[in-house]
């Protein structure tokens, strides 16, 4: 097998490939943090009663806070701050499609790679 | 220490520096992980309760010890820098890894992100002035750490071993401070974990709670990257990285013991500072002090040994022509990949601007999930193009394949409790990905010299 020669790259087309690199980056991180997407649901479910007791605190618990500063009425949002974990079905097929997808196509494509480095490596011997 | 320094040059080409023992390996690996202990883990109580903080602390800890045996035995044998994504290409394929590389270097900076808002996050609690705010905490962090990076690889790990040394004693130290074999005195786990409150969302609490588990101990895996810097491979990567593993999982339990057994769950999962806090508990100001360096120590050792991969796996790219290859250079004085250093600096100061400490910490695991479930395969792989006896090993990992499946499948649940609260930014990333890898195998690939990509001295792989 001939050995193959990549082509040089002129110090443009380098620029323009770190480029693509960076912001393929930001728009990856940072698009769901713009979107609001990160983040999981969570919400407050709210009492009456802001006591101690109400908050399901112990006393011991209850003792503890107040080390740390906190009243019933300040604690309440963090308590009762909780996640609803639904499995939206949909979301979860996409992703799962998704993950697969990718690591099918990045082993097979890895693999045609792969070949053309072990013929070149080894038929040179 | 002995420090065995090879010819500057070889050739007309500027290698690393072959200068670091077992006790760098470790200080690379345990400085990463350590700063998990201090914040990050406990976000696995909001996610299901202390219960299931404790049960991911021991099966994410198992999925480690997948990793930690698979990475000895490989990386022992493949002792190049880029760590796994040398092992990629040697195994899979490039596009592999160019992919692998890229999911070390959100990993490691997204990493360094979080180190650095937590750093700024501390000291702003502690000063308690108002109006004053992380920002310039957070540029000082990265930028010094950045520059201590591009003076040299030796300077920056014995800095991380000794910060990395003291950090681990503290917690030692607040462990035995407490009385841990007693309860009622300063521990009231029986009261503050009660059957009631122990799995507040039930098993799909447990299972949510993988994500922010994965925290205890990610970036352990980051020991390889220094494979072209230790004098030892073969040895000093095994050890180091094993040894690394064991004092992680001995400090996750006395970590969670003694925070669970001070403070109710629901502030346990939220608070940025549970050490710092259970210090403030003791009463002790010596004891609340001490923590509160520790914490800084533990999030600069960890930016520290994060800058130090990520700019190595980013070099590796770059010396292979997977990117341009401007970012191959190595600095004639210092020997450091430095250019790679200093394009990632802006980067990760960009992100800790505009995400917040779970947000860095979610980016952080997405890629390093990703990665855990390449090694799953790649060992399998591994052991299949050239079996035990058809090369020299450093280090052969028992039971095989038991650790490969192991990883594997929590590497799924992993997913699914990614999918349970970032499910938009898990299919968001692997997007990025997936597309990112079409313009590798259908434009960049190019680029790259086919037969200079194996440079292992072993036969040719069986099946091909």
């Amino acid at each position: 097998m001939s050995r193959y020669t990549p082509p040089e790259q002129s110090k443009a087309g380098q620029v323009f490939d770190i480029a693509v690199v960076v912001v393929a980056i930001f728009v990856a991180l940072w698009l769901p943090l713009k979107l609001g997407l990160a983040g999981a649901a969570k919400s407050i479910d709210a009492l009456d009663a802001k006591t101690w007791e109400a908050l399901g605190q112990n006393p011991t618990m209850a003792s503890i806070w107040e080390k740390l500063g906190y009243t019933p009425e300040t604690a309440h949002d963090i308590i009762q701050n909780r996640f609803h974990y639904v499995i939206d079905w949909p979301t979860l097929i996409i992703m799962a499609a998704v993950l697969i997808g990718y690591f099918v196509f990045l082993f097979r494509a890895s693999d045609r790679e792969y070949r053309d480095v072990i013929n070149e490596k080894f038929d040179d011997k | 220490m002995t420090i065995a320094v090879e010819p500057a040059v070889q050739g007309d080409r500027v290698s690393l520096l072959r200068v670091l023992g077992p006790a760098h390996v470790w200080a690379l690996g345990v400085g990463i992980v350590l700063v998990g202990e201090f914040t990050g883990w406990n976000f696995s109580a909001d996610k299901g309760g202390a219960l299931a903080a404790l049960i991911v602390c021991w099966v994410v800890g198992l999925l480690y010890t997948s990793v930690a045996m698979i990475d000895s035995e490989v990386t022992s044998t493949v002792a190049a820098a880029g760590g796994q994504y040398a092992q990629a290409k040697h195994i899979v394929g490039p596009l592999m890894a160019f992919n692998v590389a890229l999911f070390l270097v959100f990993a490691y900076t997204m990493l360094e992100v979080s180190d650095a808002i937590l750093l700024g996050d501390t000291i702003v609690a502690k000063a308690g002035v108002e109006g004053l705010t992380h920002n310039s905490f957070i540029a000082a962090t990265i930028v010094v750490l950045a520059w201590l990076n591009y003076r040299g690889v030796l300077m920056t790990l014995n800095v991380n071993f000794v910060i990395t040394a003291i950090a681990y004693i503290s917690i030692v130290i607040l462990f035995f401070s407490v009385s841990p074999w007693t309860q009622g005195a300063v521990l009231k786990l029986n009261e503050l974990v009660t059957p009631g409150n122990a799995l507040p969302y039930g098993w799909i609490g447990v299972i949510a709670a993988f994500q922010f588990g994965i925290w205890y101990y990610l970036g352990i895996e980051g020991t390889t990257q220094a494979a072209e810097e230790v004098r030892s491979p073969a040895r000093s990567l095994p050890y180091g990285t094993m040894a690394g593993m064991i004092t992680l999982l001995i400090a996750a339990a006395m970590t969670w013991y003694v925070c669970a057994s001070m403070m109710p769950w629901e502030y346990l999962g939220i608070t940025y500072y549970p050490l710092w806090d259970a210090g403030k508990l003791t009463g002790s100001p010596l004891l609340e002090n001490l923590l509160f360096v520790a914490t800084l120590l533990a999030a600069l050792a960890s930016a520290n040994g994060c800058i130090n991969d990520a700019a190595r796996a980013w070099f590796s790219l770059g010396r292979d022509r997977y990117l341009p290859t401007w970012f191959s250079a190595v600095h004639p004085k210092y020997r450091t990949p430095y250019r790679s250093i200093l394009f990632l600096l802006p980067i990760a100061l960009a992100f800790a601007f505009i995400a917040d400490l779970n947000q860095a910490i979610t980016f952080s695991i997405l890629s390093g999930v990703l990665q855990y479930t390449f090694m799953s395969i790649n060992i399998i792989m591994f052991r299949k193009k050239w079996p035990l006896g058809s090369i020299r090993r450093g280090y052969t990992h028992p039971f095989h394949p038991i650790p490969a499946i192991v990883l594997f499948c929590l590497c799924v649940v992993t997913f699914f409790a990614i999918f349970l609260g970032f499910g938009s930014q898990l299919i968001a990333m692997v997007a990025f990905y997936f597309l990112i890898s079409l313009w590798f195998h259908f434009y960049r690939y190019k680029f790259v010299r086919r037969g200079d990509q194996f440079t292992m001295p072993w036969p040719k792989p069986q099946g091909y």
